[in-house]
Formats: C-alpha cells, sequence, structure tokens
C-alpha cells in the first residue's frame, strides 16, 4: 500500500492505506479525529464535511490519492480555542440536538462566511441545503450563522 | 405505593453506594471511576481531592462542586441536561458547579432506563426531585448537627448552608459527614414558585464536546485491539441465504475474515473501509423462503381492510350503523401513509465485547435493559455477566429501540473472541430497518339536523394497531355514536415504533377530515372543535376519554388568539390542527402563501401545554424538531417495496426537510404549574394536519396521502 502524506490541522501524518480510501475513514480509523462523521458516504448529507485549502468538501467522497498536498481542515481544527464565531454562536443559540451533524453543519457554515461575510437568507439556504439535520434544527442552525455572520 | 417504592430505592442506592466509598469496593460500573480529568471552564468551584457518594444520581466533591448521573439514554431529546437539573434544583446547588455524566444501566440503582414514549421526564420526575431533596436534607441535618441548631435557624442557597447568626457550611465542607448519613424516608419538594434552576435556561450538557468533535457517539467509540464488521444481511424481506463466495472480498487488504452467522455474512477488518469494500465483493445468492411483499399489495390489502368490521371493535360507544343510516348526509374519506424507516443520521453501531468472564457492550441504544435481557438469552449466559455502557446517540426516533444491531455486535464477537464494533453503511441502514408500518385510516360521518351524530373509525395497519387508549381520544366522548376498528395484518417487513407511533399519521388523517367535516357542516374548524369539547365536557358519551377538556380547549384558543383566526383575511391561508398525544396538548396553526401559483408553508404557530417547562431552550428545541420532522415526513418521504426490497438505499433516493424547506415556527407554551410531560414527539403529529389544512384554504385541493408531494407536484 502507498504512504501518504497529510497535512491535517495543521499537523503533518503518514498513512498507509489504499489509494481509493476516502479521507473520511483515513480521520476516523486511522487519525482519530471522530469528529467528522459518517452519515450516507455519497455526499448526500454533509456530515462528513472538512475544508481542503479553505474550501467545504465531503470528505466520505475524497479519496486520499487525491488530496496531495492540500492542507485539510477538521472540526477538531476549526479553531485553536473552540471560539470560532460560529461555535460561540452555536453555544448562544443553543443549537444541537442530538448533534451527530453539527460538526459538518459548522464546517459548511464556516466555509461560507470565509468566502461571503454576510450571506443573505437565500445564500445560507443553498450553502446548506447539502447538510441533513434529522432532528431539524434547522431554523437554529441559520439563525446561529447570522449571529456568527455579525460577530466575523 | 410508588412513594414508598422510590424511597425504598433510594435505601438501598445508599447501601450499596456507601460500601463502594467506605471499602473501596465498587458495586455496579464506573461509578467512582468516572471522574473527569478536568473541570470544564464555567465551572467555578475546583476539582476537589475527595468525591463523597449519596446516592445513586449525586457524588459530592470536597469542594462543592457536584457530579449529577443522568439516568436515561440521550438520543436528542436533551435529558442529559433536563433530568440532571431537576436533581440540581431540590439539590439546591448553582448549576455552574453541576457536572453531569451519563449513568451505566444499573436496574438496582435506576428505574426506566429507556428512551421511548417521551416518557423520561414524566416518569422520572418524582424520582428525580427526591432523589435531590434527600441528599440535601442529609447535607441540612449534618450541619445542623455541628452548629446544634434547629432548621429554621438555617438557609440554603447555592450550595451553601448559612445560619442566621452569619456562619455558613458549603457542601464540600460537609459531603464526607453527610455522606454517612441514612438516607430521609420522607423529604419535602420546593413550591414551584421557589425554582431557581427549573425553568431558566441552560445549554445542552455535551455542547463543548459537540463543537470540538470530540468522542461522544456510539460510532466514534474505540478501543485497543478491537477489529470492525460490518455485515450482510439478505436484500429482500422474505429471502434467506443460500450461499456465498468470499475469495475476492477476503482479499481486500485490511479483511481478516468473512464468515456466516444465522442468515448473514460478517465482515472482519482492521478498519471501517476495508469492510465497506469488501461488503461489496462478495457473491451471496438468496433464495425466496416467504412472500416478497410490494407497496401495491400493502396498499390494496390495507384498503380492502377498510370496509371490513373487527372481530372485537376497540370502542363502542351507540350504534354507529343505525346512526349512520338515519343520517341526512355521510363524509367518508380514507387515508393512506407508506412504511418509512427512521433515517438516523448516525448509522446503527454498537461494540461488543464477549469474552469468558464478562459480556461488555458500549454504544447507542434507547433500551439497554431490555437489550441485555435479549443478549444474555441469545449467548445463554447470565444477565449479570452483561453490561451496557450508554453513548450519546446519533438520533434515535425509535430505531434504538430495536436492539438487533447489539445482539449482532455481541454474536460476531463471540465467534471471534475478539471486541469487535458493528457498523451498519447507511443503505444497511435503509434496507435492513424497523420501519414504520404503512397503514389507512377510513372516517366516515353522520350528520343528522346538523349535528354529527355518528363518527366510525376504521384502522388498517400492518403488524400492529393502535396503543392503548388512543381510541378514546378526541372527539370521542362528543359524539352519541361512536366506533373504533382496527385490523392488524401481518407483514414479513420489520415494523416498530416510529416518533409518535400511531399518532405520527392517525392526527392528520383525523384532523384533515375534521376540517373537511366542518366545511360540510358549514361550521368555523375551530368553532367546531370548541362545540364538540363542550359536549365531551357537559354530557360526555360513554366511558370516560382519554384527554382534559380545559387543557385542549386552552391549546386551541390561544393558537387562535395568536395567529388571528377569527380576523384572518380572506387571502391569508390558515390550516388549524390539535391533538393529544404522550400526555402533551398541542395546537399548530399553519399558514400558507401563494408563490407563483404554487403553495408554500411560510409559519407554523404552535401552543404546547406540557405542564412546567423544565429547560425552555431545549424544550423549544424539541417542539420545533418535532414539528419540522412531522412537516417534513408528511410533504415529501416515501418508501416503496417491490419484491420485499426496500426502493431507496441512501439519502439521494429518500428525501428529508432541509433548510430551504424550513417555516418560520412560533412557539408558545402554556403557564403551568402542573407536573411536566414529555416533548419529544407530541408536537410531531399535529404538524401534517395543519399543513394539509393550510393547503386546502390556499389551493380547495385536500390531500388524502402522504406525502404530500405525490399528491400535489407542486409541492416539491
Amino acid at each position: 500500500m502507498p504512504v501518504y502524506t497529510l497535512h491535517v490541522n495543521g499537523q503533518e501524518h503518514q498513512v498507509d492505506v489504499d489509494a481509493d480510501t476516502p479521507m473520511l475513514w483515513v480521520l476516523r480509523d486511522q487519525l482519530n479525529l471522530v469528529g467528522t462523521k459518517y452519515g450516507c458516504g455519497i455526499a448526500q448529507c454533509g456530515a462528513c464535511t472538512i475544508h481542503m485549502n479553505g474550501t467545504a468538501m465531503r470528505s466520505c467522497s475524497l479519496p486520499i490519492s487525491s488530496v496531495g498536498d492540500a492542507k485539510l481542515t477538521t472540526i477538531e481544527g476549526l479553531s485553536s480555542d473552540a471560539k470560532h464565531p460560529l461555535q460561540e454562536a452555536w453555544r448562544e443559540h443553543d443549537v444541537p440536538q442530538c448533534g451527530y451533524c453539527q460538526a459538518g453543519q459548522l464546517m459548511s457554515a464556516a466555509s461560507l462566511l470565509s468566502n461571503n461575510k454576510r450571506p443573505s437568507d437565500d445564500e445560507i439556504d443553498e450553502a446548506m441545503n447539502g447538510n441533513l439535520c434529522r432532528c431539524a434544527t434547522y431554523t437554529r442552525i441559520k439563525s446561529a450563522i447570522k449571529t456568527a455572520s455579525k460577530n466575523m | 405505593m410508588k412513594d414508598k417504592h422510590i424511597e425504598n430505592k433510594s435505601r438501598r442506592h445508599f447501601l450499596k453506594v456507601t460500601t463502594a466509598v467506605g471499602g473501596g469496593m465498587l458495586i455496579g460500573i464506573n461509578w467512582l471511576g468516572c471522574q473527569l480529568d478536568s473541570v470544564p471552564e464555567e465551572v467555578a468551584k475546583a476539582m476537589p481531592n475527595e468525591w463523597y457518594s449519596f446516592d445513586a444520581f449525586i457524588k459530592i466533591g470536597d469542594t462543592g462542586l457536584v457530579t449529577i448521573m443522568s439516568p436515561n439514554p440521550e438520543i436528542g431529546q436533551n435529558v442529559k441536561t433536563s433530568m440532571p437539573m431537576i436533581i440540581a434544583e431540590e439539590l439546591d446547588v448553582a448549576w455552574k458547579d453541576v457536572i453531569v455524566e451519563q449513568a451505566p444501566l444499573n436496574t438496582e440503582w435506576y428505574t426506566r432506563q429507556v428512551a421511548g414514549g417521551s416518557q423520561s421526564i414524566r416518569q422520572g420526575w418524582e424520582a428525580l426531585r427526591k432523589a435531590g431533596a434527600s441528599v440535601r436534607k442529609m447535607l441540612l441535618d449534618t450541619a445542623i448537627k455541628q452548629w446544634e441548631c434547629q432548621a429554621i435557624d438555617c438557609t440554603i442557597k447555592d450550595g451553601v448552608i448559612s445560619h442566621s447568626d452569619g456562619r455558613t457550611l458549603g457542601y464540600g465542607a460537609l459531603a464526607n459527614e453527610a455522606s454517612k448519613m441514612d438516607v430521609p424516608e420522607e423529604v419535602e419538594l420546593k413550591d414551584a414558585k421557589d425554582f431557581q434552576i427549573i425553568g431558566k435556561s441552560q445549554s445542552n450538557v455535551d455542547m463543548e464536546g459537540i463543537l470540538k468533535g470530540e468522542p461522544l457517539f456510539g460510532l466514534d467509540y474505540k478501543e485497543e485491539g478491537m477489529v470492525y464488521a460490518l455485515a450482510i444481511r439478505p436484500p429482500a424481506f422474505g429471502q434467506i441465504l443460500e450461499s456465498f463466495e468470499a475469495d475476492e472480498a477476503k482479499a481486500v487488504s485490511g479483511v481478516e475474515d468473512v464468515f456466516q452467522f444465522g442468515d448473514k455474512i460478517a465482515i472482519i477488518a482492521n478498519s471501517t473501509y476495508p469492510a465497506i469494500k469488501a461488503q461489496r465483493l462478495v457473491k451471496a445468492t438468496w433464495k425466496q423462503k416467504d412472500s416478497a411483499e410490494d407497496t401495491a399489495y400493502h396498499s390494496k390489502t390495507l384498503l380492502e381492510h377498510l370496509d371490513k368490521k373487527a372481530k372485537e371493535p376497540r370502542r363502542v360507544d351507540g350504534d354507529v350503523q343505525q346512526a349512520l343510516k338515519d343520517a341526512d348526509e355521510v363524509l367518508e374519506r380514507t387515508f393512506e401513509a407508506p412504511f418509512l424507516p427512521h433515517a438516523c443520521m448516525e448509522p446503527m453501531n454498537f461494540f461488543a465485547d464477549v469474552n469468558e468472564k464478562e459480556i461488555r457492550m458500549v454504544g447507542p441504544i434507547q433500551t439497554p435493559q431490555w437489550t441485555q435481557q435479549r443478549i444474555a438469552d441469545l449467548l445463554e449466559r447470565p444477565v449479570e455477566q452483561v453490561t451496557i455502557q450508554m453513548t450519546r446517540m446519533g438520533g434515535g426516533f425509535g430505531r434504538r429501540l430495536y436492539g438487533d444491531f447489539a445482539l449482532e455486535a455481541a454474536e460476531i464477537s463471540s465467534k471471534i473472541n475478539k471486541p469487535v464494533k458493528l457498523t451498519f453503511t447507511r443503505e444497511d441502514d435503509m434496507l435492513a430497518g424497523t420501519y414504520r408500518p404503512a397503514s389507512a385510516y377510513k372516517f366516515r360521518a353522520g350528520i343528522k339536523d346538523g349535528e354529527l351524530t355518528a363518527y366510525h373509525l376504521t384502522e388498517a395497519c400492518f403488524n400492529g394497531q393502535m396503543f392503548g387508549q388512543m381510541p378514546s381520544n378526541f372527539p370521542c366522548g362528543a359524539i352519541a355514536n361512536y366506533r373504533v376498528d382496527c385490523h392488524n395484518i401481518e407483514s414479513n417487513i420489520t415494523t416498530g415504533a416510529w416518533r409518535a407511533p400511531y399518532a405520527n399519521f392517525l392526527a392528520y388523517a383525523e384532523q384533515a377530515f375534521l376540517d373537511e367535516l366542518a366545511e360540510k357542516m358549514g361550521k368555523d374548524p375551530v368553532q367546531f372543535r370548541l362545540d364538540l369539547l363542550a359536549k365531551a365536557k357537559n354530557t360526555p358519551v360513554g366511558e370516560a376519554h382519554n384527554y382534559e377538556v380545559e387543557k385542549m380547549e386552552g391549546v386551541i384558543k390561544k393558537a387562535a388568539e395568536l395567529v388571528g383566526w377569527d380576523t384572518a383575511a380572506p387571502n391569508q391561508h390558515l390550516g388549524f390542527c390539535a391533538y393529544y398525544s404522550h400526555n402533551t396538548y398541542v395546537a399548530e396553526v399553519a399558514e400558507v402563501v401563494m408563490e407563483d401559483d404554487n403553495p408554500k408553508v411560510s409559519k407554523i404557530t404552535c401552543v404546547v401545554d406540557c405542564g412546567i417547562v423544565i429547560n425552555p431552550t431545549g424544550a423549544k428545541n424539541q417542539v420545533v424538531g418535532g414539528i419540522l420532522d412531522g412537516l417534513g415526513h408528511a410533504m415529501y418521504s416515501d418508501f416503496k417495496f417491490i419484491d420485499g426490497q426496500s426502493q431507496s438505499s441512501n439519502y439521494h433516493q429518500y428525501r428529508l426537510i432541509r433548510m430551504p424547506d424550513v417555516p418560520e415556527v412560533d412557539v408558545h407554551f402554556i403557564e403551568s404549574n402542573n407536573d411536566p410531560t414529555g416533548l419529544g414527539e407530541p408536537t410531531l403529529p399535529p404538524a401534517g394536519g395543519a399543513v394539509a389544512n393550510a393547503i386546502y384554504s390556499a389551493t380547495r385541493q385536500r390531500l388524502y396521502k402522504q406525502p404530500f408531494v405525490k399528491e400535489m407536484e407542486v409541492l416539491g
């Protein structure tokens, strides 16, 4: 099996897995970064969202062989002190119910706000449409994104 | 009787736990062993050197920091926050000085460790209060002894006991002595007006872990030496395994073994992905052992039963057949709903370590006690050898009541003699579900001289019929001739409870029918319901009905007032619905606007009477979540079978509500000092009815089948 060098949350890792292994399972099983969640495996639910060079990607559909030198960020590395404006807004709005999809929601929202500091309602809907929340905390997710947008 | 039971139970807890403290013997499972390494930032008091245990729920450290065990499984209904809040309230500590931990399954210490039926808060209320109040009294009595004073000299606030002369003693200083006292037989509970914690919003206790991506869920659980397992189950209901070939699958690097267990195949690997790859490479042959059902058969069979009388009707008042015959007009309508998967975001999974000494299970389960017994039975081992540690759950909705996945994990671990984590892929989860059964309802109403004289409800459902008292729900008691017939039809598709069982569809069907009935009788839908309630109150028909008229009236009137029902403009399209389930009263009003000639749900107003609201932020989250869940499934979610096989294997073939579909939701609670009831389920059932009635108001089209998008394409 090939050995890959990965840059995740500012750290370098060597990983020895098959080329087609999705980053989701590399993160969870090899690197012990279990904040990134498995939901569907086909990029339909967004629970596995991470950043590749700052852009939201579904890690379940991202084979390790396609990552190259890219810098990856997971929920564990969204901020060093868990005080990203979105994390603060999530606290303020007490967003989660079961909480399982929330890492993916936060990573999608962070990608949105890094490209568009003041998204409209429709832009939030569009950016977050790929993230399922089975508990349907959508109204709080949206409110929290708006609060974070104001505080960015 | 109930009180006594609780008191006796506390005494036993006390004795057991103090043994553990005194002699260092640990009875039960990691109670004193589960201390945190660090104190969360917002906790004011320092991490103690010593912890002292009082009862099954509470330990207090020498610094005054308190740990409260949350007894019930957490599936997102927020009981891990709200149940400890009830204990902390009666204990009289500051919430910031409380650390919450998930209790393991312990049938001696705790009662009803179940997440189901919206019952955790309602059934836990008294025991949780007494647990807190008992320890408060032990601490107070210890202070009184030390000060040689009277209770009247003392006041307690935030874990500090103050004497009228100015002396103070913190719980931390008293904990050692107090923990040696007998648990009091009788305790006084607080008056609701004195609540400091209950009724004030407290953030989810797992918030930090969720925000940082910490391992909280079953799927995140790992142990040294553990292997990963996937299973292959029959692809269609009614099929069994004939043979399989796994050479190619076994050649995948990381795959350790592929073997048969029961009618299934297990794949063992060193991590998840090799097992997923191997699962696709196993060539299995299945044979049809039993009937291969499909959706057309389901629909036909349900409808056939709706014109039959049940051998034993569930409720009969008067003579509904005669009254329908005598009626001036009869309204008859049929409603249909499909099977539904639970589609929890976290797929089913469980960790099992079956060895000679013990059977250690860790994972997401709504019914740990039942599962413990089933595992003991399956492996023919004493139940005492089975321990279950509950993880946070990525949703449940009823699916995790059925521990089939835990049993599979235990069986696989026992076969390979290794600790194992079994994971379902999303496809496994969708195809091997325990579905909400497809069902159909027929309503027949008779109108004579402008009055509703007959009401006949017939249910047809696969593998079940409406629960206990449901046939005595509204509008029972208000109609002279009333009858409920239920037909339970067997199916080989596995079915089970799905958030708000039966009510999740019956509420829509009934409330849409009542809307149409009101229109036929020329009555306002809200006034129609109030008139029926007045009859149920003043001249109740038959044996007791299953709802309190005043509470139902309360939510209806409040909701009507909030939306301005009586003064709504003709182009304002509102739909009304009120339903009682899971001991909670809910009224919902949906508003629909026309956009490019298509109806769009713009707002739902909801009024809830659940007694005392423990944690307003969590309660509101549940209410909104339940409404949107009900709305989403009523509108969009369809699930079909062909030849016994589900036609939806993943989220691309099963539509759930997403952010752009979400309307504004306005939530109100009726102020109340009544004992609290649950919120996990009761706001879901009325959503479909409110929306169907509002869509009718906007389009003049009635909807008789779920999901609505099948009936009205423009909704998609």
